[in-house]
């Protein structure tokens, strides 16, 4: 009986490594490979639908207090956009910054920061995720991008607001590094989405992307653009960058960040 | 009447019959959830690798204290060291966790083995598409299966302990049997013994559940729709701790589950659970 059981263990065991390494390989294979990565992200589509089902237009991220805020708010991303321009405002304190609100709108808006600043305000005590898995709580401050796309009035055929920014991520020769980022309508007219100019009660420092930044509550940390110039308003995502509607959608991750 | 020994009595025939143990929908359903389990948990890995570290509470970053972490000690003069912390106490780990090799063999900084990983390179994006999709599979299985067990009886009938089964000398007398690696044989391995069933309950109606709840509060999407679930846990960064909790005790509920199967006849089970027969030895009326 010893015999025969030994032999089929080791049969077993050569059997379950072998299958695991083949297995294993052909799981690298399925990634690398654009149809099935195309297959694996049919279901940003269904969390999309799903959770816009569930909490429509209307569910509101978790407020906090005070003291719930995080000791230290990380800075991700870009620390210090590069560039004359970026660096002329900068050296000015960003009184010559204007964000251009265009694109599918009747009435395209120049807005200084003191513009934005005479805009009725929002304050929100919201926890930021990010896709990498770390959470902080900050008092962000700003004007609801409602009111400032109702000043700039859409045009029917209006579909997403796409954000284009001051900070280059990568190096490339056709200008698809810059960071920019979209979000549809819903999100858009959301009362917490906002565009902020202050954490914590300071004006945003640079690393948390000043002088503006976006705020979408119910999504991840990339979504939140930074160091914002321009508002686009567009009906299709396909024209900018690389085509996914934003910089990290067009490095692999998901448009809708609900997740 | 003095007793004879067991050596001395007539030999007693056995006869091998095949009783039907898994409706075929348990049997689908058991081979999609180890699919999405083995995608889920390799995925999983990957994402963990982004930030590998757990906090408590609603918040958790750099600056903030974690319960676990995993990093790498890089002196600059020495390889770096890879090492795991829990609370205050530091376990190297350099091979395994925090450092390990790359598949052209060069020692790199990176949370798990390339080998645990799906895909095994670095690609947090990658990692996530796999992760979200078989976890829309994982959830609409385990309905299914859910859905299946009501209608059909198989928790009552099979997952429920008798009340004679819970009675504590039973479950002592389970316990020291699986200590000694002694099966149930005959009539008596038709059902589960009470350790089995009170374990496959905990893994499919507390550990299964648990993944998709902390899941789901861990996405900023759902929290807006559901703050009670978030609340439920004691926030995102604790639901996330749970999560990893969690996991690692399923997976340490498929070690013992493959090893008692092994040690329990594996062609049997795996049969049974293949074609739903099952072999159980009953002695021979007939002999």
């Amino acid at each position: 009986m010893h015999n025969v059981l030994l032999p089929r263990r080791r049969f077993l065991a050569l059997g379950a490594a072998s299958l695991g390494g083949t297995l294993l390989a052909g799981c690298d294979r399925l990634s690398g490979a654009p149809d099935f990565q195309e297959f694996l992200a049919s279901a940003e589509w269904l969390t999309y639908r799903i959770q816009r089902l569930l909490g429509g237009g209307h569910a509101l991220a978790r407020e906090f207090t005070a003291s719930d805020v995080s000791p230290v708010f990380k800075v991700n991303g870009t620390g210090m956009p590069e560039g004359e321009e970026y660096a002329a405002l900068r050296v000015g304190n960003f009184a010559d910054w204007r964000l251009r609100v265009d694109g599918l709108v009747a009435k395209p808006l120049d807005l200084s920061l003191a513009d934005l600043r005479n805009l009725p305000q929002r304050t929100q005590i919201t926890r930021h995720d990010c896709v990498e898995g770390w959470s902080a709580i900050g008092k962000w401050q700003g004007v609801p991008l409602a009111s400032v796309l109702a000043r700039a009035a859409l045009l029917p055929a209006a579909r997403f607001a796409v954000f284009h920014c001051a900070d280059v991520l990568e190096q490339t020769l056709d200008g698809t590094g810059q960071y920019y980022e979209s979000i549809d309508l819903i999100d858009a007219f959301h009362p917490q989405t906002i565009l902020a100019h202050s954490l914590d009660d300071a004006p945003l420092t640079i690393g948390h992307g000043a002088p503006l930044r976006l705020r979408v509550e119910r999504q991840l940390g990339y979504k939140h653009a930074k160091y914002v110039m321009r508002i686009e308003i567009t009906d299709r995502l396909d024209s900018f960058g690389r085509g996914k509607g934003g910089y990290w959608e067009d490095r692999g991750y998901e448009w809708y960040a609900g997740i | 009447m003095t007793e004879i020994p067991p050596d001395l009595r007539m030999p007693v025939h056995h006869r091998r019959r095949l009783i039907y143990r898994h409706a075929l929908v348990t049997r689908v359903t058991h081979w999609i959830n180890l699919l999405c389990l083995a995608v889920l948990l390799m995925s999983g890995l990957q994402i963990f690798m982004a930030h590998p570290a757990l906090y408590w509470g609603q918040f958790g970053a750099d600056a903030d204290r974690p319960a676990f972490e995993i990093g790498a000690d890089d002196s600059g003069d020495s390889p770096p060291a890879g090492f795991a912390r829990i609370g205050s106490s530091k376990f190297e780990t350099t091979g395994i966790l925090g450092v390990s090799r790359n598949a052209s063999g060069e020692t790199v900084e990176r949370a798990f083995p390339r080998w645990v990983t799906l895909p095994s390179w670095r690609n947090l994006a990658l990692g996530r598409r796999w992760h979200f999709f078989f976890a829309w599979l994982f959830a609409a299985n385990l309905l299914v299966y859910f859905a299946a067990g009501l209608v059909n009886g198989h928790f009552w009938r099979d997952l429920l302990p008798s009340k004679q089964q819970l009675r504590p000398r039973a479950l002592f007398h389970d316990i020291a049997d699986h200590l000694r690696l002694k099966f149930p044989r005959g009539e008596a391995s038709r059902g589960y013994n009470p350790l089995q069933k009170l374990t496959y309950l905990c893994v499919i109606f507390v550990l299964l559940p648990l993944m998709i709840l902390t899941g789901l509060a861990m996405s900023p999407g759902m929290d807006a729709i559901l703050p009670w679930l978030v609340d439920l846990f004691g926030g995102r960064q604790s639901a996330r701790t749970i999560h990893f909790i969690a996991a690692s005790l399923i997976l340490l509920f498929v070690f013992v589950h493959v090893a008692m199967v092994l040690l329990a006849g594996p062609l049997n089970e795996l049969r049974a659970m293949i074609t739903g027969r099952f072999a159980i030895f009953v002695e021979d009326d007939h002999a």
